[in-house]
């Protein structure tokens, strides 16, 4: 049943690649169209409401940024202006002198690239040998972990304490990184494009003595590199966000995480808005950034499984 | 570079040739082993044995410091019959669930419809809506306690233009929910979007036309050929916005602390406080297990109701 269900999703991978080449207008898409006038005219209407509409949902995000340039005395005006007497740029030093955000920045980069790379090993072994073993019992162990992707975190938060403490992990890497490393998700994301290379092309090089793992290292992970960024680019940002568990894990300012440092801000100086504004700007603007540069591998991984990064 | 090509993901069983006769051909059992054992040792470490072991944990009165006790069921009596604060966690984390799900569908579908193949540089529409789905959750309602703050944002909008203050969204516990519920399908429509947009780019135009030249208005295509076309994606995204609304808590726990009152305390929140704050770890787990069983039920019950209205193209 889940296959199946699967199997259509992945059926959308042949939609609009990113390239902005998209479906030629053939008259009949979800847009609403009457098919007697093929060459209409660009949707004009269409286009300046949708417009006003991203705009109005952009503004939040605006706002945030105006606010972080003003000085706390024009934060809150009637009517609300967007810019106050000069661009604070002082803000942004401000925020980081209270707070070192560079030092917070370093730790989630530090622990969501390790913890990516980590996932991405373990999920690629696992995946071949879900996709291309035979072995007693490999469909229903993978079941199992599928299973697992349905627990919520919160079920596995509190034994997870209790281990990290035992082993002496408060406030370490370790603690942020491994938990999180061996989730089903990136195994099953995988296994579900390995399956769809086609078998001949590793035929060849079995006849020519490779093993299982120059196969996979020489053949699968060459082609699947899409779906390997996908993965990486996922579990980067489930890393970057991840606030529940640091704020179990971490209570240092060594091993401290962008959201939670913005957190301790709110805590501590959450009357100073401007300031907490230049300090949310800090915390949002890498994975905007990376999103609006790797869009296409996320686009791609949303149709490809649906439920990455949520 | 694109993931093309992928025109079914049959189920591995059904896509291997059917079991060799035995003794013609080995299994990969060790081969196997030696794949599956670095990531299996951290799958039984990090989740196959905290699963257990908080199930485990919900039978005792644990406390961070001390002997854990075995007190049978008495967590789960406690959370249902003196407990003061859960029946409003589960009330609100069930109100946001029923607000937070319909309208993130409706936005995110009515969006994906919306930029057609017609408009002009649509996928740079459809990433920026996405933006807020990968920042920070905490940024994000950080800059909502800004707007909803009295003379903040909206209140400053309704006094410029209508004379009158914004109800003071976080300050009242008849608001609060909903401005948690606003703020959130704001922050994470844009995940559906994108889902919605491929499947509705997998559908093919030859469709929508045929119905068109039966006399299909544009409505009636959409409802009687599109939807159905895409109705497996529509199943599983509302499947997993479901389970993950209900884990829903950085948001209250930002913007409102659970209040006013314990108007906006969700489970997660309950949970978080029961355990890391009060430091009653079996009594969270209980939580936790409770959280898990309904979000089991109403999966199991999607996947049950599936059969009714989502098609797989056969």
């Amino acid at each position: 049943m889940t296959s199946e269900a699967l199997g259509t999703r992945s059926a959308a991978l042949s939609a609009d690649d990113g390239t902005g080449a998209g479906t030629p207008d053939s008259g009949g898409s979800a847009g609403g169209l009457v098919p007697q006038n093929r060459k209409k005219r660009p949707p004009v209407v269409s286009q300046l409401l949708l417009t006003l509409a991203l705009l109005v949902f952009l503004a939040p995000l605006a706002w945030m940024v105006l606010s972080s340039l003003k000085s706390a005395g024009e934060i809150f005006t009637t009517p609300p202006k967007l810019f106050g007497e000069s661009l604070l740029f002082s803000n942004y030093s401000d925020a980081l002198d209270f707070l070192p955000f560079g030092r917070f920045m370093l730790n989630t980069a530090f622990v969501a690239v390790t913890g990516t790379v980590i996932t991405l090993v373990t999920s690629a072994l696992s995946a071949y040998a879900f996709a291309r073993l035979r072995f007693k019992g490999r469909d229903s162990l993978f079941l199992v972990y599928l299973g697992t992707l349905m627990v919520p975190q919160e079920v596995v938060v509190v034994p997870m304490f209790l281990i990290m403490n035992q082993l002496g992990w408060i406030n370490t890497f370790q603690a942020l990184i491994l938990p999180w490393a061996f989730t089903a998700f990136g195994t099953f994301l995988l296994r579900q494009f390995f399956l769809t290379i086609p078998k001949e092309l590793e035929e060849s090089a079995r006849i020519d003595g490779a093993g299982h793992w120059r196969i996979l290292t020489q053949i699968i992970v060459p082609i699947a590199a899409p779906a390997f960024a996908v993965l990486a680019v996922f579990t980067f940002i489930t890393y970057w966000n991840s606030f529940l568990w640091p704020l179990i894990v971490t209570n240092d300012v060594t091993t401290t995480t962008v959201p939670l440092g913005l957190n301790l801000f709110l805590g501590q100086n959450g009357q100073a808005w401007n300031l907490l504004m230049a300090a949310a700007t800090i915390s949002m603007a890498p994975t905007a950034l990376l999103v609006l540069l790797l869009q296409r591998y996320l686009v791609k991984g949303i149709a490809l499984s649906g439920l990455g990064g949520r | 570079m694109a993931l093309t090509g992928a025109v079914r993901v049959t189920d591995a069983s059904a896509s291997e040739s059917p079991a060799p006769p035995r003794g013609t051909k080995r299994g990969d059992g060790r081969a196997a082993s030696a794949f599956l054992l670095p990531g299996a040792i951290g799958f039984v470490a990090f989740t196959a044995f905290p699963i257990v072991a908080s199930l485990v944990m919900s039978f005792f009165d644990w406390p961070v410091l001390g002997t854990p006790s075995f007190v049978g069921f008495q967590n789960f009596v406690e959370l249902f019959t003196t407990d003061p604060v859960f029946k409003t966690a589960l009330l609100n984390t069930a109100v946001f669930v029923l607000l937070y799900v319909p309208v993130n569908i409706v936005v995110s579908m009515g969006l994906a419809v919306w930029i057609s193949p017609r408009i002009i540089g649509r996928r740079y529409y459809r990433v920026l809506f996405f933006v807020p789905a990968v920042t920070p959750m905490v940024g994000n309602a950080v800059v909502f306690g800004l707007l909803y703050t009295p003379r903040g944002l909206i209140d400053s909008v309704f006094q410029t233009l209508f004379g009158v203050s914004a109800p003071n969204f976080l300050g009242s516990s008849a608001w609060a929910l909903p401005a948690v519920v606003l703020m959130s399908v704001w922050q994470g429509f844009g995940y559906n979007l994108l889902v919605f947009s491929a499947a509705l780019d997998a559908v093919p135009p030859s469709l929508t036309e045929a119905a068109a030249i039966d006399g299909a208005g544009p409505v009636r295509q959409f409802f009687s050929v599109v939807l159905p076309l895409m109705s497996p994606s529509l199943f599983f995204a509302t499947v997993l916005t479901l389970i993950s609304s209900f884990q829903v808590f950085v948001q209250p726990y930002i913007l409102t602390g659970g209040g006013p009152g314990n108007s906006t305390t969700t489970l997660v929140m309950y949970l978080y406080q029961s355990g890391f704050q009060n430091f009653r770890l079996g009594f969270a787990s209980a939580i936790a297990w409770v959280l898990f069983v309904i979000i089991m039920a109403l999966t199991a019950i999607q996947f049950l109701g599936q059969k009714k209205w989502v098609h797989y193209d056969q």
